[in-house]
């Protein structure tokens, strides 16, 4: 058999189960090719365990496996890195516990702080830089690790409970459309739980929308205090480290 | 394209793993290199590249790698090797090594160093990618013996004269895991003498030593996480009468124990290669 055979053999007993390969083996093959059909899965079930630690606190051990042997047989790995194994257990979840969103959600909370971990570097910028900004053609470059997504439960609670080694609360539904924004300031991956509007505004940001476009869409939404809004957005997001640069277009 | 030669290095030194990473940040450990494993460091930025260029202004570093898939039947990626190269570039190491191996094919990628047989095909797709790789970093490359659970029925060459041909086919050089020979020789019932006596001694310039465990259905596992046993310190000791200058490193992956412990088996392996030098 020559090798692009056998090795696709191989590859097919480790993700299927097939038998073809063992033809290929010296001895009895089932105790040799059992090795590496553990040794693949539990490699990858290591990193779903240490990749999404609150989703398996909250999941519990039985769950956690049922769900992460799904994904395993779902989605064999083709990143290069094993690192990135865990994209889209997100989404596993979702599939699999349609009733339960904080699931997803916590897991998508998981993934992203991980990534933001090793992401790209970039500058951030302080108050005292933005002094000769003109706002009326300001376009506002966001830090690469910033990550949103929205939320309808209160996943951040639960996931800062379990983070803290505390009871976590019982799943509740958000009265209003949240998200979550994700990212890294320092070597720290934080987050923070953003209303509708400022997703919509940071959106708009990383589309490359002006911030005066940004501010008159707030004031379009008939908010009273439009101006204020912008720059309790503004004062948030250098406070949080997400701004890298300012561009006058 | 020929490479310049990596000159002999008679070092000791540790797998950097991150409970110890406080330990060798915060003072000299007493290491002449420390081994980092490549993958966890091409990433894109934040606190590993940090702080690998901190352990750098402190150590030699040499970079080990597991997903190369330098025998993959559809040859390695381009990819995976111009990040490689960024690292390299980077950190300046002593040397970069992966393994006799597959990991992916056609874009899947186990994760694992899977087998590959010891044959006239294999042979020349390993070589082809070796020197693939050796192009793209502009270096030669170390080329580490796995541990095995199986052996292929077309089997032409044992492991030691593959990785001969290999070294000779494309000027590579070896890092040999006495381990790993230890596991793959008490698996497969072939003396582990042989193996030393085959590699050739002139292309080895790094060892590694680890632990393994038994896995109940009677094979041996290369886990890692166990102190280095009786029978692979005596290995140890054979090896270095054969290869004479070479680093030497202990591995260890799992149930990291406190740094101490592993400068403890790394004095070990000092006293053992002083002592074979003055035997000779």
């Amino acid at each position: 058999m020559n090798l692009l055979a056998l090795q696709r053999n191989l590859r097919d007993h480790l993700t299927q189960g097939s038998t073809d390969i063992g033809r290929e083996i010296r001895g009895d093959p089932s105790a040799r090719l059992a090795v590496y059909h553990h040794a693949y899965r539990a490699q990858l079930m290591d990193c779903l365990r240490d990749t999404f630690e609150r989703v398996w606190t909250w999941l519990g051990d039985a769950g956690f496996e049922t769900a992460g042997q799904k994904h395993i047989e779902l989605h064999p790995p083709h990143g290069w890195t094993l690192a990135d194994y865990g994209n889209g257990f997100d989404r596993t979840l979702k599939d699999l516990y349609p009733s339960d969103p904080e699931l997803a959600e916590l897991a998508w909370l998981d993934w992203s702080l991980r990534r933001a971990f090793d992401g790209p570097d970039a500058n951030c910028l302080e108050a005292v830089d933005l002094s000769r900004v003109d706002w009326n053609t300001a376009i506002l470059y966001l830090v690469p690790t910033l990550r949103i997504a929205p939320i309808s439960t209160n996943c951040a609670t639960i996931w800062t409970a379990l983070s803290d080694g505390r009871s976590p609360p019982g799943v509740q539904r958000l009265a209003a459309p949240m998200a979550l924004r994700v990212w890294r300031a320092g070597h720290t991956p934080r987050f923070r739980s953003i209303d509708a509007l400022e997703q919509q505004a940071l959106q708009m940001v990383i589309e490359g929308a002006t911030f005066a476009t940004v501010c008159a869409t707030i004031e379009s939404t008939r908010h009273s205090k439009a101006a204020a809004v912008a720059g309790s957005f503004l004062a948030s997001w250098l406070q949080d480290g997400l701004i890298s640069f300012v561009e006058n277009c | 394209m020929s490479h310049a030669s990596i000159a002999s290095f008679e070092g000791f030194g540790l797998g950097l793993r991150p409970p110890h990473y406080p330990e060798f940040l915060g003072g000299q450990v007493p290491v002449d290199f420390v081994e980092v494993i490549s993958e966890n460091f091409m990433v894109k930025g934040g606190k590993p590249l940090n702080v690998l260029a901190a352990i750098r202004e402190r150590y030699p570093v040499a970079l080990h790698g597991v997903s190369m898939s330098i025998g993959s039947a559809d040859g390695i990626k381009l990819d995976y090797l111009h990040r490689l190269k960024a690292l390299a570039d980077r950190v300046k190491p002593l040397w970069v090594s992966d393994h006799l191996c597959w990991t992916g094919l056609e874009g899947f990628n186990s994760h694992d160093l899977l087998p590959l047989p010891y044959t006239e095909e294999a042979l020349r797709v390993v070589c082809a990618n070796i020197r693939l790789a050796q192009d793209v970093l502009e270096r030669p490359l170390l080329l580490e013996n796995p541990s095995t659970y199986l052996q292929f029925a077309d089997d032409e060459l044992s492991e030691w004269a593959f990785l001969a041909e290999v070294c000779r086919r494309t000027g590579c050089f070896l890092l040999l895991d006495v381990n790993n020979v230890y596991v793959s020789a008490t698996n497969h019932g072939f003396d582990p003498s042989a193996y030393l006596a085959g590699v050739p001694a002139e292309r080895v310039r790094q060892i590694h030593l680890a632990g393994h465990s038994e896995n109940g259905r009677g094979l041996l596992i290369d886990t890692h996480d166990h102190p280095v046993p009786d029978p692979v310190w005596s290995l140890y000791q054979q090896a270095r009468g054969r290869l004479g200058a070479v680093a030497t490193m202990i591995e260890r992956d799992d149930e990291i124990p406190p740094l101490a412990d592993l400068l403890t088996e790394l004095d070990l392996a000092r006293a053992l290669a002083a002592t074979r030098q003055c035997a000779a």
